[in-house]
């Protein structure tokens, strides 16, 4: 083991861009052993960039790593240095092979795990692990991963990091860890961290609970944008300055916030869905013109809820009977957009096929005009319709998907984070448009990650754990609270310790192991 | 506390229950099978089957599936019934070299990201063609040592029913308990984790086609041990039957659940049912259809267990 | 001169049949070659005639592989065989029953259709697999009802199955406007273009507002339909139903889609290739025959052919 304290890791300079986007730039940190390193901060500030670099699974775009034992170890740092260093890492997305039994997944993470006996020896390294680290789990090291609830997925797949065999472990990275577990088996896994860090080891803990954060590191670094904005020992944060620490303390904005509508009560609301996991009366809703804002922490039930409204589910008695047309402007352009054999022409007018058809058959020169009447409208920078999708910068691509929802005859749009990485003028460009379009009566629903597009809302409702836990309109909008209702309950006077059990997988199968 | 079966044990089960009511049903229609002769001539044309089976469930472990094995396996048959009695030593270097084409496929489906059902579809025909080359009329012989070990009588059972038994252990061996046997089932699973670790996804799928090209082999020459003799056609429609199996057997087509106890079962079912059917008195004409039927019936069975499951 | 060079190299890779047709042109010729110009116009008269009958087949499966990995319609044989069986039963060589036959041989692909998408819907099992169990229990119907008896069809239909028109065969004139026909479906409407979505992008078509469940539906259908009718005009063109009449025509739906020009990725179809390809597989044979190669070679030739094909067209995208 290493001295206490002593740096582990350096990070030097690191950097990552994506094309145009700048997901991290220049990061100068140092891992200690024997240190529990807590990393905070909002969306797209870096984070899982960061750990995704000192896992291995990327390569910075420039920067240094070094190591106390080896030197300098870039470029040709991948998984299997980064494994042969000792670092171990637990992603959000799980990774489990959900066909194999928990023994042989450790067998897979675990290539020296093999011979005469591997099993009984796979069985017992994690067997151990697990009782280790979360004693009282009831998880056989037998059951088939397919069959576990998501907890004990979590709990699986942490055991099988923390699972020692030929190579001590000197660095443990968890992204989210306990965003599955309940409270009694979170503290379990923090206890058990803390003793981790005790004999010397070092550990990266991102959370978005910020209690849990608090509590657990001996260090706190507060990242924005891509950079680290803050780095002290975490006695001195407590959840105000680190909820102020996260937020934009450079932007001073005038509060020429545009007067937002107030919300026309008696009238009836166009779209009101209650969330899957919402245990209270809250509901989500918008009233015709408005652009309603969802925000949150990125992966909180924000797109479900888009695609609950889209598919019409969820409305239980309230709302208009009647099925208003609605259009999606996806987020993820490359999974759940672009149709990428197709033209630019081609895939607007998918979303107005049935407008444009008489007598059964598309007609092209409505087609044809379509198009060109959306390519001056929004913009897209390209000699000809007609070129393929893929031949756009992101941002134009993204404009598309836009002209696509705006080409039909959708009443309400559904916008799923689909500025994410475009650029600033692109961006400018698209809200003018938005506006506009409100303005004519349109509703949008839009979820967002950007602090700075909900100033463009009337209306925002912050999610966490898949549930609405802030309802804030007009004046009401401002970064510290959504920050706030993002993080953790206290500031819109919830309960402290719900951690939102209702968003756990009822563990069915608990009776049939036995 | 009461016990109450999970739907992952009752789906394992369902393979050994198919088999149980048939042979169930077939003893009532005709105690008479219920003998050494009997269940011998039930079972003759199990084995084969059951390599082919094998054979299909190998393949479909790493998510693909092979629309050429029949095709391959009466290509092995006519190579057996000539080549490998005449020469022995070339038959065995052909049967080498159709393992070693075997595995190239895989590296060829996995290099290219091809669909297997189109490159499988597509060498059905280029087997069909070499047989037909290596024996253009039907004929040939089979070698004598290959017509003794498949007429052995063993005592007590019927040969088979060891043989079936013991193929069905060691297989269970080779891919359920060993160390690199979890890495290929991973493949299946969630390829992403497996490479992750730091795998190789080509040599598992190598692995695994050479692995069918070797049961295709054992299957074509089974089944000229009972033939006698050979056909290119003998059998095309072995390629329907190992996939019915693989099924019947508790396998899944994607996700690298497999199970090779299951899949044995499964030929084992499927064989019996053609005779069970002739026991009814139902007309010949049926018996594929009454294959469908079954295969149907529990692929329907299973979602009924898996909804049971969910509750 | 590179931006000339490009757009020829445009041309070519946005219309992948031509390499069909070429194929086709250079067997035949090298065919005409062989037997020194004799009989050149027979051998495409009765390559047009036999191609026919798989690009009627392709059209149907083209459209289901245009869905996407996984979708592949394996009952298209059995289809076949049951509706010619039960249409050339239900005429009785009656020229007045040809139309009646003619419903019910597309009523019988309308339910195996429906049957086979019930399957996949319901079980929840892969195309290949739902097909191939309902095929099994199609095929078994067909022998079950069209045993024994190999019925005639009725004389006007075994005419029309067979008529030429200065060489020209007549159902091979139909079928070239109902391939033109599709190519406008598949094209111009909401129908096809729906199935052209899902099969880049399934999800994305989804969230875009395409019917997925019902196009998928209607896909399978169209591909039933289509193998019933030309099991009816197999039927009438060969002199009746026989239990076996189906057999060649599951690889063949599927290398006329392949060697045709359509991804097997899914997203991408065209119809002309269709017709490139039936062409090119029937004078591949003619040729082998000519040469005098026994019938190994030329199934031998048959799989490296769609073997490499596929291997040079790529398969699924990332």
């Amino acid at each position: 083991m290493l001295n206490a304290l002593e740096p582990f890791i350096t990070v030097d300079g690191v950097g990552k861009n994506y094309g145009a986007v700048q997901a991290l730039q220049s990061v100068d940190l140092k891992i200690l052993a024997g240190q529990a390193l807590g990393i905070v901060g909002h969306n797209g500030a870096g984070k899982s960039t960061l750990i995704s670099i000192l896992a291995g699974t990327q390569m910075p775009s420039g920067g240094e790593l070094t190591f106390a034992q080896s030197g300098i170890s870039l470029p040709g740092y991948k998984v299997d240095q980064a494994q042969a260093h000792g670092i171990r890492c637990v992603f959000q997305e799980l990774s489990l092979c959900p066909n194999l039994t928990v023994a042989e997944n450790a067998r897979i993470l675990h290539p020296a795990i093999r011979g005469v006996g591997w099993k009984a020896r796979a069985r017992r390294l994690i067997s151990d692990k697990l009782d280790e680290v979360f004693p009282g789990h009831g998880i056989n090291p037998d059951d088939e991963v397919g069959d576990l609830s998501i907890a004990k997925r979590q709990m699986v797949e942490i055991a099988r990091a923390f699972t020692k065999v030929d190579s001590p472990i000197h660095l443990i990275i968890l992204d989210e860890p306990t965003s599955s577990l309940d409270a009694i088996i979170a503290q379990q896994l923090l206890t058990h961290l803390r003793g981790f860090v005790d004999q010397g080891g070092a550990c990266i803990l991102i959370s978005h609970l910020l209690e849990e954060i608090l509590q657990s590191s001996d260090r706190i670094v507060v990242m924005r944008d891509g950079g680290v904005v803050d780095d002290r020992a975490a006695r001195d944060f407590d959840r105000g300055t680190l909820v102020e620490a996260m937020g934009s303390v450079a932007k001073e904005k005038d509060e020429a916030r545009k007067a937002a509508k107030a919300r026309q009560q008696e009238s009836e609301a166009l779209v009101s869905i209650r969330p899957a996991q919402q245990s209270d009366g809250r509901r989500l809703q918008a009233f015709s013109g408005e652009i309603v804002g969802l925000a949150g922490l990125s992966g909180h039930g924000q797109t479900d809820a888009l695609i609950d409204v889209y598919q019409q589910k969820r409305r239980d008695t309230q709302g208009p009977a009647k099925t208003v047309p609605m259009a999606l402007v996806p987020g993820d352009r490359q999974v759940d957009g672009v149709f990428p054999l197709w033209s630019i022409g081609m895939n607007i007018v998918i979303g107005s096929m049935r407008q444009l058809t008489r007598g059964g058959l598309i007609n092209p020169q409505a087609e044809a005009r379509l198009c060109e009447d959306w390519r001056e409208k929004i913009a897209i920078r390209t000699p000809d319709m007609n070129n393929n999708i893929l031949s756009l910068s992101g941002g134009n691509q993204q404009k598309a998907l836009f002209a696509r929802a705006l080409a039909s005859d959708a009443e309400i749009i559904l916008m799923d984070d689909p500025m994410r990485g475009v650029d600033i003028g692109t961006k400018q460009e698209v809200y003018e448009m938005i506006r506009e379009e409100a303005g004519l009566g349109r509703t949008f629903l839009w979820y967002t990650t950007e602090m700075d597009e909900l100033e463009h809302c009337d209306h925002i409702y912050v999610f966490r754990n898949g549930a609405i836990v802030a309802d804030l309109a007009g004046d009401e909008v401002t970064e510290q609270r959504v920050l706030h209702a993002s993080f953790e309950d206290g500031a819109e006077g919830g309960k402290p310790e719900a951690k939102g059990p209702e968003a756990k997988e009822p563990e069915a199968k608990e009776g049939t192991a036995s | 506390m009461t016990f109450v079966p999970s739907a992952r044990l009752l789906r394992s089960l369902l393979p050994a229950f198919s088999l149980t009511v048939i042979l169930i049903a077939i003893f009532y229609l005709q105690p008479r099978a219920m003998s050494y002769f009997g269940l011998n001539l039930l079972l003759n044309l199990a084995l084969p089957i059951a390599f082919a089976t094998l054979a299909q469930m190998c393949v479909i472990a790493v998510n693909d599936l092979d629309l050429g094995i029949g095709a391959f396996v009466g290509f092995v048959a006519c190579v057996g019934a000539t080549w490998l009695n005449e020469s022995p030593v070339l038959g065995v270097a052909v049967l080498a070299l159709c393992i070693l084409a075997y595995a190239a496929l895989g590296a060829l489906i996995h290099l290219r990201n091809l669909p297997s059902i189109v490159v499988t579809l597509g060498m059905s025909f280029f087997w069909l063609g070499l047989a037909l080359l290596v024996l253009p009329t039907p004929g040939g012989k089979a070698p004598e040592w290959v017509r003794a070990v498949m007429t052995f009588k063993a005592p007590g059972m019927p040969t088979t029913i060891y043989a079936s038994a013991m193929v069905a252990i060691l297989v269970h061996f080779a891919l359920m308990r060993s160390a690199y046997g979890a890495v290929v089932r991973g493949v299946g699973g969630n390829p992403r984790s497996v490479e992750r670790a730091g795998w190789s996804i080509l040599k598992a799928k190598m692995s695994m086609y050479a692995l069918a090209g070797f049961f295709g082999v054992l299957s074509g020459i089974s089944l000229i041990g009972l033939t006698t003799s050979a056909d290119a056609n003998i059998a095309l429609r072995y390629t329907l039957l190992s996939i019915a199996g693989v099924i019947l057997g508790g396998g899944e087509f994607v996700g690298g659940r497999i199970s090779p106890v299951g899949a044995v079962l499964g030929a084992m079912t499927l064989t019996l049912a053609a005779s069970f059917l002739s026991f009814l008195r139902i007309s010949p004409d049926w018996q594929i259809g009454a294959q469908g039927a079954i295969l149907i019936i529990v692929l329907a069975l299973r979602v009924l267990i898996n909804r049971a499951g969910k509750k | 001169m590179t931006a000339a060079l490009s757009k020829h190299f445009k041309i070519i890779s946005g219309k992948p049949w031509i390499w069909a047709f070429a194929g086709a042109f250079l067997v035949w010729g090298a065919t005409i070659l062989y037997t020194g110009g004799t009989g050149a116009g027979q051998i495409l008269s009765a390559a047009l005639s036999f191609a026919t009958f798989s690009v009627i087949v392709g059209i149907g499966q083209m459209y289901v592989i245009t869905l996407g990995p996984g979708n592949v319609d394996l009952s298209i044989p059995a289809t076949m065989t049951f509706a010619g069986a039960v249409s050339m039963k239900i005429m009785e060589t009656q020229d007045a029953m040809i139309l009646p036959g003619l419903v019910i041989a597309l009523l019988c692909g309308l339910a195996v259709g429906l049957f086979n998408y019930g399957l996949i819907h319901a079980l929840r099992i892969p195309p290949i697999i739902a097909t191939l169990s309902s095929s099994f229990l199609v095929q078994s119907s067909a022998i079950a009802y069209g045993r024994g008896l190999k019925i005639k069809p009725p004389e006007l239909l075994a005419e029309f199955t067979t008529a030429r028109i200065a060489g020209f065969p007549l159902l091979a004139i139909c079928v070239i406007l109902l391939a033109a026909i599709m190519s406008v479906v598949l094209h111009r409407t909401v129908f096809g273009r729906s199935v052209l979505a899902i099969g880049q992008n399934p999800r994305a078509a989804a969230l875009a507002g395409v019917k997925v469940d019902f196009i998928r539906l209607a896909t399978y259908l169209q591909s039933a339909v289509l193998a019933a009718l030309c099991g009816y005009l197999l039927a009438g063109f060969s002199g009746g139903a026989s239990l076996n009449m189906g057999a060649e025509y599951l690889l063949a739906s599927i290398a006329v889609v392949v060697i045709g020009g359509t991804s097997v990725a899914g997203g991408f179809a065209n119809l002309p290739g269709l017709w490139g390809a039936a062409l090119f597989m029937f004078l591949l044979v003619t040729m082998l025959n000519t040469f005098g190669l026994s019938a190994g070679i030329r199934l031998l030739l048959t799989g490296v052919i769609i073997v490499g094909v596929i291997t040079l067209a790529g398969g699924r995208r990332d």
